[in-house]
């Protein structure tokens, strides 16, 4: 994750470690036998191809233990490779389809999260651990839920994106432009702009001329009033740093 | 098949009725058979901008109903056989207007007339949406003044939204800019937005300027419409604004303060 620092510049160390929660598939298995798997993976794939190709999966086998079926891990990573997937990870495992799996150079993951064990810790996030099943769905149509207006956005007009909000046209007075994720606006801002209205405190706000009658990212937000005549009728990008809105000039 | 135009502002007292009565008579005058309906159920004053409240029997409420025919409704203006005005109905109130029934009349009149002007209600609720609806041009009618600016504003962006092109994907409708009531003294002074104010907060293809005139009020009160008035500032800026509208260049004018000798300050004709 790439946080530029604006304020404090220091020397970019030449290695870090930073930890990180991802969210990946998890393929959980409930046969063992690998027609079966090949072929419904075959039909999931066909789905969402894209979102697959190359997609990294944990292979779940706490089911497949429950049931006390055994499975010969090397030809199901063969076979999930061959598909163009790869597995990074196996969970609920015993210890020997553990080792085995290491020796396939796949680390175990803590049946809980999806972080690996050696470095469990509580994970910040919803109880709901998001099912396999429906995140093909969202997550391939990510790339399209940037939303581009190309006409004014007058008063009274709400726009809302689920990922990013771009604005060629000017956003008048009384409008509203909400996004979970950044908003442009490469004109004239003079309504209200909220960006990562789903909690997302790196999202950020970038107008041509900043005239807002309120600005927020993430909830924090900030009135016409305490605009700074500074930032006003400016360029400017709005960021939040630790909870203060930020509003530089570009 | 006609042109549809709504006369519109979403604000009240700007000017629509009289900028309604000056281009549907102007585009008649230009030859263009032309109607124009006052959408404005229940505060008729169409008929009295243009001086034929007196031989009104049917209205548009009773062509909806089918209680009468269009061509009983319709009112012949005297002056201009080009002219015909379908009154609305004082005794209603503006739920008595479908979008059925305005269509059906709206479809019917399209058969032999070349141009139709809807003269919309101020507000945004049901008449002012049905009068802006069926648009294919919108003449979005403003004054220099912030609260006329933001409604006109509102009022593109249900246009932009809820019209019928808008909802069938078409071609948006064209809208055009008419600032009323300007006063390049008053601008001066800073006492006015200016045009350029204006049209940066609309961005809108500006028709005309119609300059604050007692000619508008004298025109309102005798029933002539102002565009009737050639002598006027007011009169020449619909002439103007209805020649733009039919594709003619013509400058700009009423914008800038007019420099008087001391007898244009003495015989203004005001």
């Amino acid at each position: 994750m790439s946080k530029e620092s604006q304020i404090h510049p220091y020397q970019r160390p030449d290695l870090e470690f930073k930890s990180s929660s991802l969210s990946v598939p998890v393929l959980v298995l409930g046969t063992n036998d690998l027609s079966v798997i090949e072929q419904q993976l075959l039909l999931k794939i066909k789905q969402a191809p894209d979102f697959f190709r190359y997609s990294p999966l944990i292979i779940d086998l706490q089911e497949l233990n429950k049931l006390a079926l055994t499975l010969d891990l090397t030809d199901l990573i063969a076979q999930l490779r061959k598909q163009d997937l790869l597995p990074i990870g196996i969970r609920g495992g015993m210890e020997e389809q553990n080792q085995a799996a290491l020796k396939l150079g796949i680390p175990k993951m803590s049946a809980q999260s999806n972080s690996a064990s050696t470095q469990a810790k509580p994970v910040h996030k919803l109880p709901l651990e998001p099912e396999p099943e429906p995140e093909p769905v969202k997550n391939e149509a990510e790339p399209s839920e940037t939303r581009v207006i190309t006409q004014p956005i007058r008063s009274g007009q709400r726009i809302y994106s689920h990922g990013d909000l771009i604005v060629l046209a000017q956003v008048s007075a009384g409008a509203e432009i909400m996004a979970e994720g950044n908003i442009h606006v490469y004109n004239t801002l003079r309504g209200r702009a909220l960006a990562g209205v789903q909690g997302n405190t790196e999202a950020r706000i970038f107008c041509s001329d900043l005239q807002a009658e309120l600005i927020s990212i993430a909830g924090n937000y900030k009135i016409s009033e305490d605009l700074d005549s500074s930032v006003r009728n400016k360029p400017v990008q709005i960021y939040l740093n630790e909870l203060a809105l930020i509003i530089k000039a570009l | 098949m006609a042109r549809i135009i709504v006369v519109t502002s979403g604000k009240g007292g700007v000017g629509k009725t009289t900028t309604s009565a000056a281009i549907a008579m102007g585009l008649a005058k230009k030859g263009h058979k032309t109607a124009v309906i006052d959408f404005d159920v229940g505060l008729r004053n169409l008929d009295l901008i243009l001086g034929c409240e007196r031989r009104v029997v049917y209205d548009f409420v009773n062509v909806i109903n089918g209680e009468a025919t269009l061509n009983q409704a319709l009112i012949k203006d005297k002056r201009c056989n080009q002219l015909f005005i379908l009154p609305a109905s004082q005794t209603r109130d503006k739920d008595a207007l479908t979008v059925e029934g305005v269509g059906r009349v709206l479809e019917e009149l399209s058969k032999d007339f070349k141009y139709i002007v809807c003269d919309s209600p101020a507000g945004i609720e049901k008449g002012a949406h049905l009068a802006m609806y069926f648009a294919d041009d919108a003449f979005v009618v403003t004054n220099p003044e912030v609260s006329s600016v933001r409604d006109s504003d509102r009022m593109l962006g249900i246009m932009a939204s809820k019209s019928k092109r808008a909802e069938n994907n078409e071609e948006p409708i064209k809208e055009y800019l008419l600032l009323t009531r300007y006063s390049p003294e008053r601008v001066k002074l800073g006492e006015m937005l200016s045009v350029e104010d204006v049209q940066e907060i609309l961005s809108l293809h500006l028709l005309g300027v119609i300059p604050e005139s007692k000619s508008v009020l004298n025109a309102s009160n005798s029933g002539i419409p102002v565009i009737l008035d050639d002598k006027s500032d007011a009169g020449q800026a619909y002439e103007d604004i209805v020649a733009r509208y039919l594709g003619e260049d013509r400058p700009h004018r009423f914008i800038d303060e007019e420099k008087k000798g001391i007898f244009g300050k003495l015989f203004r004709s005001k």
